[in-house]
């Protein structure tokens, strides 16, 4: 019955068939009839969903290995000249070509991805760098949060203490002596220097919070602090909320290994670059429609590299939506030690120390390379009271765990709590007595800075000095400054800001004797760039 | 059968009404009469002239909506929604928090955040007994005169025994190499300030140096070819990342160092695929073997990126001889992949076979440098694990630079 129905509807609706054929010629029938008998025979339904099914999946197939496998260029062997190796080589060039052996994909997108302003104005300030008596016409650092103003305390200590510190270390056989750091350590950190950093953070942070040292994690450096909470809070292709403008190095350190993705939250001049949580609730829905997973937010106090700090209200909100959307929230607090000015710093731990119902949801990334001006030593810390995160991120922490020696030192100087708080306080000091002369050199070129509170920056509104009003405009800018004036500043589309024209300019790297020379020649490209506006 | 298709074939005529039951001639055979009634309607689609059309659509659609849903159900965790107080209660923030948030806490309980799933993995605690063991040997440690009946440690590769050498080096010289001489360059002040994340230069040239004395001389290593590590393990971890995706594969055999469970799969997601080396063999390597493995791995669909190989080997203690180590490099040209040399025990061989290192090897080719990589640290030649210096040694430039980053 239904066999005989395509051959009926054959003759009759061959200008009607279902595959659109329409008026054709006589040749095109012939090749359309066939197929229809198969369209419309019992296997239609079938053939329909097997052919269209297979062909779907060979698809997908031949694109993932069409992905996976870039193809190696052949590459011509050269002369065998090893006698010994002669007869087993000389069958390879009979076989084929060899090729080069290929690195990862990941290993390749790291390799071009240094292109960012913020990396390529670094290394040109190492490669020539100014030098007020060697190198006058060197490239002036402005692009590097470095506090090189307390430096000379922190040498003086060291000086002073680390001979005591090696004399007496050697000589005695305890946990400290050289004997007994030499061997496998814990890869979290030694207990006493979880002690000391714990003290020192509730130094730094001026607030009655005690930091619970079993809750912290060292590692070496805060960028490794900061990847390995993100392997522990988020999954590969899963996503972290983050304000914007941000830290350049996120896009490493949260995203390079971890296959974790970042969705800007952009924050406006208007609101003095402030997070509003309405911004931060359509950052999340638009990731939601996108199908990435939101584990959490990554938020900067003091904000780098604005500089502002986040009051109660705002910190209380953000716990608030995170506990709403079931997310963690990750604070960057490398800075809080370096705030100058009149505002108070409000730190993520306070929510750690009394919240019940929040404490598992919040993590605090901190260090000692900004407030104790040692970058180099690389000691970084995560400080979290969630119970499985602490436990991986103490495994984890064996990929980046500090050298032993340096925690000895370490220990020793953060026991030192005399020397410690004259140190944050002439830090202080000198920090606000600098970002003043530099803001008000800046200002009497015309460059506003908005008002920030703490970091060793300040965020400079350059907008009325770029040709146009766009990322290029910026980038022409940066490129004035970095090549014809000789500053190395960090432009804003770097920092992933979605108003061009603003530009992180650091002041920590420089002497008060070198801010007039920066004046000037920040002036002297500003007076061929000002557009009419 | 036609309801919808009417307009296409004007020409056809109903042969059967679509919802009268008696009408055989699908697939229906013979059905109830309810049956019937839901087949038959279901038959004419069918046997339609849109079945191609509907036969591919529905299919496609049930597939592909079949694959989102294994998607989210793989990503999304079962949380519990909390219920939502939404924006309201950042409004209240501006009264005293505790009003609002006891209304929170009565409000319902709000399910437990979750961490990642590699996280979870990574925290269970480890049942292997390499790592019981180590555990149980430092809670319970063994003394001589303080606790006798202590256990004592023979899982730890760690060197104490000239550990008293290194010891008073450092106390006659710790002081003039961390404060500085005449030249402040190396001073402790003038490195806590930035350098470059692969280590000084300074420190690069000093371990090339101590490379070439501990592999026999015969080898020099160059300096700008080193990246500095905080310990072997990243430097492991790193050189996976650096040569294999996700999902990829290297070849070790075995046995092998446990760590290499955790510092090659943890966070990179690498497979490792063991090649068997027996005791009639004295448990050597052989080529077969390897051969063998890399032929099934490639049957279940595994790329091959690599050979892991620790020379002296862990735990057997073997040397690779010459022989051995060409055939090596021959087997990888061949399969296009990467050898990756633990060379750690380097400088602590003691019997009377020579050292052969995988750079020696290179030194006499001229090509295939990119192929190989070596892995070294101070923590066992020089008895300063706690130290934390590792060294990846390569001759691949981008491998060196993806590292260094």
């Amino acid at each position: 019955m239904t066999r005989s129905r395509p051959s009926e509807s054959d003759e009759d609706s061959g200008p009607t068939t279902t595959g659109g054929g329409g008026g054709r010629g006589r040749t095109e029938m012939r090749v359309i009839v066939p197929l229809q008998g198969v369209v419309q025979g019992r296997g239609g339904l079938v053939l329909g969903s097997v052919i269209p099914c297979a062909l779907f999946y060979l698809l997908q197939l031949y694109f993932k290995r069409h992905r996976s496998e870039p193809t190696p260029p052949p590459q011509k062997l050269t002369e065998v000249s090893e006698l010994n190796r002669s007869l087993s080589r000389t069958h390879l060039p009979a076989r084929g070509s060899s090729a080069p052996a290929c690195v990862s994909t990941r290993a390749n997108s790291i390799v071009k991805s240094s292109d960012s302003p913020f990396y390529v104005g670094l290394k040109r300030v190492s490669e020539d760098p100014y030098d007020e008596l060697s190198n006058p016409e060197g490239v002036i650092q402005l692009g590097l949060a470095e506090n090189k103003l307390s430096l000379d305390l922190a040498r003086d200590w060291l000086a002073e203490n680390a001979k005591d510190w090696i004399l007496s270390g050697g000589g005695s056989s305890g946990p400290l002596s050289m004997g007994g750091i030499a061997n496998y350590q814990a890869s979290d950190g030694l207990v006493e220097l979880k002690v000391a950093v714990a003290g020192f953070m509730s130094q730094v942070m001026e607030r009655s919070i005690s930091f619970n040292p079993s809750q912290i994690v060292l590692t070496a450096g805060a960028a490794p602090a900061i990847e390995i909470l993100s392997f522990c809070l988020a999954d590969t292709g899963n996503a972290f909320l983050v304000p914007t403008p941000y830290y350049p190095s996120f896009d490493r350190d949260l995203k390079w290994r971890t296959g974790v993705e970042i969705i800007p939250v952009p924050c406006r001049s208007a609101d003095n670059f402030n997070l509003s949580i309405s911004a931060l609730d359509l950052a999340f829905d638009q990731g939601k429609k996108r199908g990435l997973k939101v584990r959490g937010i990554v938020i900067s106090n003091p904000s780098n590299p604005v500089g502002n700090l986040l009051n109660r209200e705002t910190i209380y909100s953000l716990v608030d939506f995170a506990r709403e959307k079931n997310i963690h929230i990750i604070s960057n607090e490398m800075f809080a030690g370096s705030t100058h000015g009149s505002e108070e710093f409000v730190s993520m731990a306070e929510i750690i120390d009394s919240e019940d119902l929040d404490r598992d949801r919040v993590h605090i990334v901190y260090g000692l390379s900004k407030d104790l001006c040692l970058p180099r030593f690389k000691v970084g810390v995560i400080y979290s009271s969630n119970e499985n995160v602490l436990a991986a991120a103490k495994k984890l922490s064996r990929f980046s765990s500090i050298s032993a020696p340096t925690q000895c030192l370490v220990i020793s100087m953060l026991s030192d709590i005399r020397f410690i708080q004259k140190f944050i306080q002439t830090n202080r000091e000198r920090l606000q007595r600098m970002y003043t002369k530099f803001v008000a050199g800046l200002k009497q070129l015309g460059i506003e800075c908005m008002r920030s509170s703490g970091g060793f920056y300040c965020w400079a509104d350059m907008r009325g000095l770029i040709r146009s009003y766009s990322e290029k405009g910026e980038l022409e800018l940066w490129n004035k400054l970095l090549n014809i004036a000789k500053i190395n500043v960090t432009p804003g589309s770097s920092c992933h800001c979605i108003e061009p024209g603003w530009f992180r300019c650091c002041f920590t790297t420089l002497t008060e004797k070198d801010i007039p020379v920066v004046m000037e020649r920040i002036r002297k490209v500003s007076e061929t760039c000002i557009s009419p506006r | 059968m036609n309801h919808s298709r009417s307009r296409r074939n004007p020409t056809r005529e109903p042969d059967f009404p679509t919802a009268k039951p008696p009408s055989p001639g699908g697939s229906s055979g013979g059905g109830a009469g309810a049956a019937m009634r839901l087949i038959v309607p279901l038959q004419g689609v069918v046997q339609g002239r849109g079945g191609l059309i509907l036969g591919s659509v529905i299919p496609a659609a049930l597939y592909y909506f079949f694959q989102l849903y294994l998607k989210r159900c793989r990503s999304a965790k079962p949380n519990s929604n909390p219920p939502s107080p939404s924006s309201s209660s950042a409004q209240l923030a501006e009264l005293s928090r505790s009003s609002s948030r006891s209304n929170l806490s009565s409000r319902g309980s709000v399910g437990p955040v979750r961490v990642s799933a590699r996280a979870n993995s990574i925290a269970k605690p480890n049942a292997s007994p390499y790592y019981i063991g180590l555990e149980r040997a430092s809670e319970d440690p063994y003394d001589r005169f303080d606790n006798p009946d202590g256990i004592m440690q023979l899982g730890l590769s760690e060197n104490r025994l000239s550990l008293d050498l290194i010891e008073t080096w450092i106390l006659e010289n710790l002081e003039r190499s961390m404060i500085g001489g005449a030249d402040g360059n190396l001073n402790i002040s003038g490195i806590a300030t930035y350098q470059p994340l692969d280590g000084m230069m300074e420190m690069k040239i000093a371990v090339a140096g101590f490379m070439s004395q501990v592999m026999g001389t015969t080898v020099s290593f160059d300096p700008s070819r080193l990246v500095l590590t905080s310990g072997a393990t990243p430097a492991i971890e790193t050189l996976c990342f650096c040569l294999a995706d996700q999902g990829n594969a290297f070849l070790v055999p075995t046995p092998y160092y446990p760590g290499f469970d955790r510092d090659m799969k943890w966070r990179t997601g690498v497979e490792l695929i063991p090649v068997h080396c027996r005791s009639s063999d004295n448990f050597a390597l052989s080529v077969t073997a390897l051969d063998q493995a890399f032929n099934q791995a490639r049957k279940r669909g595994q790329r091959v990126r690599g050979i892991l190989i620790s020379n002296p080997s862990n735990p057997i203690g073997n040397m690779l001889n010459k022989e051995t180590l060409y055939s090596l490099l021959d087997f990888a040209r061949e399969k296009n992949i990467h050898i990756i040399s633990d060379e750690i025990f380097a400088g602590s061989t003691y019997g009377s076979e020579e050292f052969v290192s995988m750079a020696e090897i290179l030194e006499s080719e001229d090509f295939d440098k990119d192929r190989v990589h070596i892995i070294y640290g101070l923590s066992k030649d020089l008895s300063l694990p706690g130290f934390r210096v590792g060294v990846i040694y390569s001759f691949n430039t981008s491998v060196l630079a993806a590292a260094k980053s």
